[in-house]
């Protein structure tokens, strides 16, 4: 056993991939054990390896870790990326919290039926910059400090710049109307264990493509 | 001011009931605001009370706070129910977690339309019985203790409380294969801040009825 984390899903983003990003950004080393088919899931789940059945499962620090939050929670704390106190993580998880509602939309896109993804569409981007990126573009401009809690890099700014980069892949000019979060965008891209994460030959996923749809389908229901 | 948290969302269940349901654990006192119009609503909006539009909304230690799990994991904090170190916390996270998944198919169970309420709670049930309770049944054979994590009580044994009688309101036998989790319900239901808060005139909301569904859908406009 490498004592390294070790991700279990399938070779794709889906809700494994914000789990990478702070992995990676803590500068923790992880390996990955990608489901190819249905039987590998089955597999997982008669030995007994998923709590509920489901991914994504991470084995870290002993324990067999499902449920994408509670994975989630557990990284940031242990590599401090969590706020000081408890109003600090208060603020984190009220801003994660939205990252991921808003996440749920982005990474849903690829699954919608054809005849509904026009309108899902419209909704993604609507929500994104009328109801998601206008809070952070003021938060960052009412304290104009470099991270968006209590002036010290957390799990928030890892989420952040990785939606953001999601919705860019969507529409590329989404951010014509935030200033700070274009600035911001650059800023945290440049920190160094980000930094590596986007360059190519990381564990970064690429987005699921509508061909890659039926086989992702096949091995989850 | 009076000091107590204020809750802020709809006279009925919804996604505020598990706040609810934690700060009576906990033996806090709360006020509660209703919202009833999309007049209302849309003050809220306008006044920038809600971060990102949306309820639940609770004021508490001079913070606005929306997101219901970052309402929830904050008070659990604030009031020790989220145990001692960070391998507990994971565990009721996990816990909790699964619960809610649970609870969310409970939670848009009202929402659905006629014909497909039959599969729906079908599912309900399958899940419940074959996916859920089973893990929390196991735990509780497994150490033996009277509380899911770490031999105290916490945040986990509220939610799965609260998912257990809610569950039990729908197909009232459910609990018939599983003895450590209707010891556990009897157990939980017998503690003083709850028992008070399952007696009559607490602020724990009944079941959802057309009404709700109807203020529900008229605020939010959907």
């Amino acid at each position: 056993m490498s004592g390294k984390p070790k991700l279990h899903y399938f070779n794709g983003r889906g809700r494994m991939e914000t789990i990478r990003w702070l992995l990676a950004a803590a500068g923790v080393e992880f390996e990955e054990s990608f489901l190819e088919t249905k039987d590998d899931l089955i597999k997982l789940q008669k030995d007994g390896s998923l709590l509920f059945q489901q991914l994504p499962m991470v084995e870290i620090d002993g324990m067999k870790m499902v449920q994408t939050r509670a994975i989630l929670n557990y990284i940031a704390a242990k590599y401090n990326l969590y706020g000081k106190d408890l109003k600090e993580r208060a603020l984190i998880d009220m801003y994660v919290e939205a990252l991921m509602d808003l996440n749920e939309l982005l990474m849903s896109h690829v699954f919608q039926p054809a005849d509904k993804k026009e309108q899902h569409f419209a909704n993604m981007m609507d929500k994104a910059t009328n109801r998601y990126f206008p809070v952070f573009e003021k938060v960052l401009k009412d304290h104009r400090q470099d991270f968006l809690v209590g002036n010290h890099f957390s799990r928030a700014d890892v989420q952040l710049l990785e939606i953001l980069l999601m919705a860019e892949e969507c529409k590329p000019d989404i951010l014509a109307k935030f200033p700070l979060l274009q600035s911001f965008k650059s800023r945290i891209s440049n920190i160094p264990t980000i930094k590596k994460f986007l360059q190519p030959g990381s564990q970064r996923k690429t987005p699921t493509e509508e061909k890659d749809v039926p086989k992702v389908l096949k091995i989850f229901y | 001011m009076s000091g107590k948290p204020r809750l802020t969302y709809f006279n009925g269940r919804g996604r505020m009931e598990p706040v609810r349901w934690l700060l009576a654990a906990a033996g806090v006192e709360f006020e509660e605001i209703f919202l009833e119009t999309r007049e209302q609503y849309e003050k809220l909006i306008k006044d920038g009370v809600l971060m990102f539009q949306q309820v639940p909304l609770v004021e508490i230690d001079g913070m606005k706070m929306v997101q219901t799990r970052a309402i929830l994991s904050y008070i659990a904090g604030k009031y020790n129910l989220y145990g001692k170190d960070l391998k507990e916390r994971a565990l009721i996270d996990m816990y909790v977690e699964g619960i809610a998944d649970l609870m969310q198919m409970i939670l848009v169970f009202p929402f659905s339309p006629p014909e497909a309420k039959e599969k729906n709670l079908d599912s309900i049930k399958e899940r419940a019985t074959n996916r859920y309770f089973p893990v929390f049944e196991k735990v509780l054979k497994q150490h033996g203790q009277d509380f899911l994590v770490g031999n105290k009580f916490s945040w986990a044994d509220v939610q799965l409380t609260e998912a257990i009688l809610a569950v039990e309101e729908k197909i009232p036998a459910v609990l018939s294969g599983f003895p450590q989790l209707q010891a556990f319900k009897v157990r939980m239901s017998n503690m003083p801040t709850i028992k008070k808060f399952l007696q009559p005139g607490s602020p724990r909301k009944p079941p959802p009825d057309e009404r709700y569904v109807e203020t529900v859908l008229k605020v939010l406009k959907i």
